[in-house]
């Protein structure tokens, strides 16, 4: 009998048109022949070739691909999400800087910025000439960033930034940092050049997750820029919160990219992997989890294309975003961590994918609104009741 | 420069290929179609042509209706136009048959170069475009692994042979095929991806190409596959044990069997 990958159970194909198939395909063969090969080395290292990878990145065309003009693709949301998935096929890291690059930094500036600020930026950006970060999150304000306490403050024209920010993708090697700042009027974004006087990236090390990633904390020193660094178009929190829901979208798509690739892998192995004489796959007990695993797998991904129907009708609300976040962070972790058992102790070393993938997930799991958050968020939805407050 | 690019879609190499009992052909509809992916070379070669030349493309494909997909993915790739010969009567040509259909299509129309690549993953002949260039009579420059064609009304290649390459030159309109190392095919741009179904595809019938439908299809081929079976299974194989004199039973073997 010719067997199904848990996709074709779902006929997820039948969902998509031409051009999503199209784009979806280009960017899979990528991960194929340029992630795939290496990211175990990267992970092991902890080091990727992050200036190298998002040229390569910018001419493939998927930083800021959704987004329409100064050098951006302006493709559909459900194309976006898709490239997302494929890219965390490969690995979270590589997804989180293409997020973190287009759905933060770039979105910010295009949502938000001055046509200036546009035309400096988004060009270089979307050909990953140019690498954006994106600073919210500090060392003590996490899932409530309305605490901030980075704060800019007027002198004659010009502003001046302190403060730090932490768990920053892309921090060490960016060229250009989305800073949210509290000033008189509010929290507002800054356009911060890192080659800014008093502005410091600092690696962070020792992590066991997105170790194909590059993570920062970022201290601003009395950074001195001028009045036009600002972000004209927003004032207050639902600015970063915006953009925030951007990456959250991809993410959306993303974990099933990295559960998918666990759940082939997995049933690749124990369809060849024999016990007792005969392939692990025959025991009921395995054949249960990889039923269990498809299945979720493929609502995962009805999910997803349903949301990015709305965004591409523009009809998409945050919660929806949060509903598809909490489930599908969830659901791949709960997938990714079940295909390590699977792969029994082979399940536990970089020649196969999982272990790298179900490590990663426990920070996509967290980044982007942790699941408790987006809990919180689908409850007041429900009850009118925030229970954060 | 108006450049014609000949593509075909094939069964995806890694798929399992079976032939129809009924029609001893290929099985087309069980596998997935895909770009033949020599003729990803000749697009590439194509478009590198008419962009330094100002030139255009037009991606030309003789297949079932699925072969849009390919014509597709060329547009997606830079391609200006597509040609999409489609008609019942086609099925089971064989490359007689095949560079007729062609050659016809490309007679009315017109082209400065017509390239291939060198051959189709499926049935792998390399006839096609001799037979389009001696059916046009034109010159042809196959197998080639280098193009020069300056828009000057000459082309000049380099011709792959056993012992190294023959450098040819030749008149345009010529025909040429290309074989893989030429370059390295681009991937389809998201832009290009989205532009494509936006570009025009003209699909042409037996009748509109002016071609009459006894000399095509699978009537009118020069050889008929009377039967087929599956491959035999692989047999177990022999099995030398290393006794202190392995080397001189395996040399005693290949001796056998006339080897050495």
């Amino acid at each position: 009998m010719k067997t199904q990958s848990p996709f074709e159970l779902f006929g997820i194909d039948h969902l998509l048109d031409e051009e999503e198939r199209a784009i979806r395909d280009v960017v899979r063969d990528f991960v194929d022949t340029r992630i795939k090969p290496e990211v175990a080395d990267w992970f092991e290292a902890g080091r990727i070739p992050a200036r190298e990878l998002a040229r390569e990145l910018g001419e493939l065309g998927v930083l800021g691909m959704h987004l329409e003009g100064y050098g951006c693709q302006g493709t559909s949301a459900v194309a976006y999400g898709l490239a997302c998935l494929e890219l965390e096929a490969g690995d979270s890291g590589i997804r989180s800087l293409v997020s973190v690059q287009g759905s933060l930094a770039m979105y910010a500036i295009h949502a938000f910025g001055s046509e200036e600020q546009k035309q400096q930026w988004l060009p270089g950006m979307a050909a990953g000439e140019k690498i954006g970060c994106f600073g919210l999150t500090e060392p003590d304000f996490g899932s409530n960033p309305g605490g901030m306490i980075t704060h800019a403050k007027r002198d004659g024209d010009d502003w001046i930034l302190n403060g730090s920010k932490m768990w920053i993708t892309n921090g060490n090697v960016a060229d250009v940092a989305v800073v949210w700042a509290r000033t008189e009027d509010g929290i507002r974004g800054f356009v911060v050049p890192t080659d800014t006087p008093g502005f410091t990236a600092i690696e962070i090390h020792k992590k066991l997750s997105l170790r194909a990633s590059v993570t920062s904390e970022l201290v601003l020193d009395d950074v001195r820029l001028p009045a036009d660094a600002v972000l004209p178009g927003v004032v207050g929190l639902r600015g970063p919160l915006s953009c925030l829901n951007e990456a959250r979208y991809g993410i959306v798509f993303g974990t099933l990219g990295a559960a998918r690739d666990c759940l082939e892998t997995a049933i690749d192995y124990s369809v060849n992997r024999e016990q007792f004489d005969r392939p692990i796959a025959g025991f009921q007990l395995t054949q249960k989890k990889l039923a269990d695993m498809a299945v979720e797998l493929g609502k995962g991904m009805l999910l997803a294309l349903h949301l990015g129907r709305l965004k591409d009708e523009h009809l998409i609300r945050p919660e929806q975003v949060s509903v598809g976040k909490l489930n599908n962070a969830r659901e791949a972790l709960a997938i990714a961590r079940e295909c390590r058992n699977i792969l029994g102790g082979n399940g536990i070393t970089l020649e196969y994918p999982v272990i790298r993938h179900m490590n990663n997930l426990e920070s996509v799991f967290t980044y982007e609104g942790t699941n408790e958050m987006h809990t919180l968020v689908v409850g007041e939805a429900l009850t009118g009741i925030p229970a954060y407050r | 420069m108006k450049i014609v690019v000949c593509v075909k879609q094939v069964p995806d190499t890694w798929s399992e290929k079976k032939l129809d009992p009924a029609t001893k052909t290929l099985d087309r509809a069980s596998v997935d179609g895909v770009m033949n992916e020599l003729d990803e070379y000749a697009v590439e070669e194509a478009l590198k042509i008419a962009e330094a030349t100002s030139g255009e493309v037009v991606v030309l494909s003789m297949g079932p209706e699925q072969s849009t997909e390919t014509i597709r993915k060329a547009l997606s790739m830079g391609a200006d136009a597509g040609i999409h010969i489609l008609d019942d009567g086609l099925a089971g040509s064989d490359a007689v048959a095949t560079s007729l259909a062609i050659a016809k299509v490309i007679e009315g129309r017109g082209a400065d170069l017509v390239i291939f690549g060198s051959e189709s993953t499926d049935a792998r002949m390399s006839v096609v475009p001799a037979m389009v260039a001696e059916r046009l009579g034109l010159p042809q420059l196959t197998f080639a692994n280098k193009v020069e064609a300056p828009g000057d009304g000459t082309v000049k290649a380099h011709r792959l042979t056993d012992y190294g390459y023959d450098v040819v030159e030749a008149s345009t309109p010529a025909v040429i095929s290309v074989v893989e190392k030429i370059n390295e095919p681009r991937y389809p741009s998201f832009k290009g991806i989205m532009a494509a179904k936006k570009k025009p595809v003209e699909t042409i019938s037996l009748a509109d190409a002016g071609i009459e439908s006894a000399s095509v299809g699978l009537g009118a081929a020069w050889s008929e596959v009377a039967e087929f079976a599956d491959a035999p299974a692989r047999a177990a194989g022999t099995i030398v044990t290393d006794e202190g004199d392995g080397g001189t039973k395996i040399a005693d073997y290949l001796s056998e069997q006339k080897f050495i």
